[in-house]
């Protein structure tokens, strides 16, 4: 199965490759105009996000382009990256061992390995029922008491928007809508794509407009300015694209509405999550970027919202 | 080809990003001394050492505990070459025998709180760092932090999680003309905690 023949395929990524290119031109005339000290590190750091794009666009289109399976090991990766900055953040003790090693080992290949073969019923419960019971049983059996609570919580939370979320963006992949036969790979083209826009966008009009702060004890960078800006142009852009999803552009508006509403929602929560950690990024993988987790964000709350949608609308 | 192989893996598992406050490459041996509180401590600071360097850099162990299967005594002797210690045998004998590879041009990691901790408190060090300083004055003694390993592969646990873990290689510190035993043993114990916060202070100002 391969989509490189797929000529909606060929102009969406011709049209990401383009914007990419665009922007590294932006890039090297902003850094050639910086003058003051704050500008050159703002556009230094924009620099360094650009290429970082490139690499991160490419790895997907390459994923994307070989069929399913590259797409389900990519997020399983990604999975795997996630929730390992996301625990490292958290206290997790001796005590917590045990039910690590069922998070990371058991719970996210099983996860995985259903969204591959597509057995629905229990990709959507395996997580939030069976995983759900057997971390608190894990950590009751190995016997330590403090804060059992608390921890117990931690690692369901971590499972659900590292793993069981992020899964929702290729189990797009097994949905069958009808007259959209084989080409539910451009579904998560396009979830991916509006996400990121969003993101993109908020920053630039952030950075360009942004006055009034939405949360300023949560993140200091998002601004109403950004936000209004950030959503309206990726919803814009979510609707232009309508011919590639199996959407009428009413519907494609109100999709890319979602989920840059949805998207925007779990950047916030995520924030939140590290100002209370007292850290800025989860991780340094990614440069200019942080870590993963802070890259997919947002697309952890979109990404089964967009599912779910989906599913029950256009199945 | 083993050896890069197990290095790459502990550097997979473990995450970890090391930072160095001095130069990897040194003209003279080095003790490298780290906080203990995994199994995984000693690979992870010899995965996270440059390929030439870790060549050169052998760790100190039990000999008790690498003897005891086919499989450790291959990966003490052939992979990590680590100088084996009798723990029962007392100290001058395992004195001469760190001095010895030290002399021989090696650089040694070892664990002077002589047993893993819970990974919080870092227990007083044990005079054997002092004595090899006092054998080998041209070695220089490099403090490392290690923050997570506890996690990464907690006492009594035999696979890891991969939790992300930090390491850091601090300033070395010198022994001083007529240093006694406990001056020198309670400045590389400082040398070893402060490396924490000095990671701690890089995080919370990034």
């Amino acid at each position: 199965m391969s989509n490189l023949s797929d000529p909606v395929f060929q102009q969406l990524l011709g049209g990401i490759f383009a914007a990419l290119a665009l922007g590294t031109i932006a890039g090297q005339l902003l850094k050639r105009r910086a003058r003051s000290e704050d500008a050159r590190a703002t556009v230094a750091n924009m620099n360094q996000r650009i290429k970082a794009w490139w690499v991160m666009c490419a790895i997907f289109a390459v994923a994307v382009l070989t069929g399913g399976i590259g797409s389900i090991i990519l997020f399983a990766l990604l999975s795997f990256l996630a929730l390992r900055e996301f625990i490292t953040l958290v206290d997790s003790g001796r005590g917590d061992h045990r039910a690590l090693l069922i998070a990371f080992f058991l719970a996210l290949p099983a996860q995985y390995v259903l969204v591959a073969i597509g057995w629905y019923g229990l990709f959507s419960i395996l997580i939030p029922v069976y995983a759900f019971l057997l971390i608190p049983g894990v950590l009751a059996v190995v016997g330590e008491t403090e804060n059992f609570l608390q921890r117990t919580a931690t690692i369901q939370w971590g499972l659900a928007i590292c793993v069981y979320a992020i899964s929702h963006a290729p189990a797009l992949l097994f949905l069958d809508i009808p007259g959209y036969d084989g080409r539910e790979a451009l579904l998560l083209f396009y979830l991916v794509l509006v996400v990121q826009l969003s993101d993109v966008l908020q920053y630039i009009f952030g950075k360009l407009f942004g006055r009034h702060k939405i949360a300023p004890r949560v993140s200091p960078n998002k601004t109403w300015e950004g936000f209004v800006g950030g959503v309206a142009c990726a919803t814009a852009i979510g609707t232009a694209l309508w011919w590639a999803t199996p959407f009428d552009p009413l519907e494609a508006a109100m999709m890319s509405l979602l989920i840059a509403l949805v998207g925007f929602l779990g950047g916030l929560v995520m924030a939140a999550i590290k100002r209370d950690r007292g850290v800025k990024d989860y991780g340094a993988l990614i440069p200019g970027h942080g870590g993963v987790l802070d890259r997919i964000d947002s697309l952890t709350f979109a990404a089964p919202v967009f599912f779910h949608v989906t599913r029950f609308f256009f199945q | 080809m083993v050896a890069g192989l197990i290095a790459g893996f502990a550097r997979l598992m473990s995450g970890a990003v090391a930072t160095w406050h001095v130069q990897p490459h040194s003209d003279r041996v080095r003790i490298y001394f780290a906080n203990h509180s995994s199994h995984a401590d000693f690979a992870t600071i010899w995965a996270a050492l440059p390929a030439d360097v870790r060549a050169r850099t052998r760790p100190v162990a039990a000999a008790d505990y690498w003897q005891r299967s086919r499989l450790r005594r291959y990966l003490a002797a052939e992979v990590f070459r680590a100088v084996l210690i009798d723990r029962a045998g007392g100290g001058p004998a395992a004195t001469e025998q760190m001095a010895a590879a030290l002399r021989a041009g090696h650089s040694l990691i070892i664990f002077p709180e002589g047993t893993r901790g819970d990974g919080r408190v870092i227990a007083p060090f044990r005079s054997g760092l002092y004595h090899l300083a006092v054998a080998v004055p041209e070695a220089e003694l490099i403090p490392v932090r290690l923050v997570n390993l506890n996690r990464v592969l907690p006492k009594g646990e035999a696979i890891p999680v991969p939790v992300i873990a930090r390491l850091t290689f601090g300033a070395p510190i010198g022994l001083e003309e007529g240093e006694s035993k406990e001056s020198l043993l309670a400045r590389a114990h400082a040398a070893v905690v402060a490396l924490d916060e000095r990671a701690k202070a890089d995080r919370d100002m990034s």
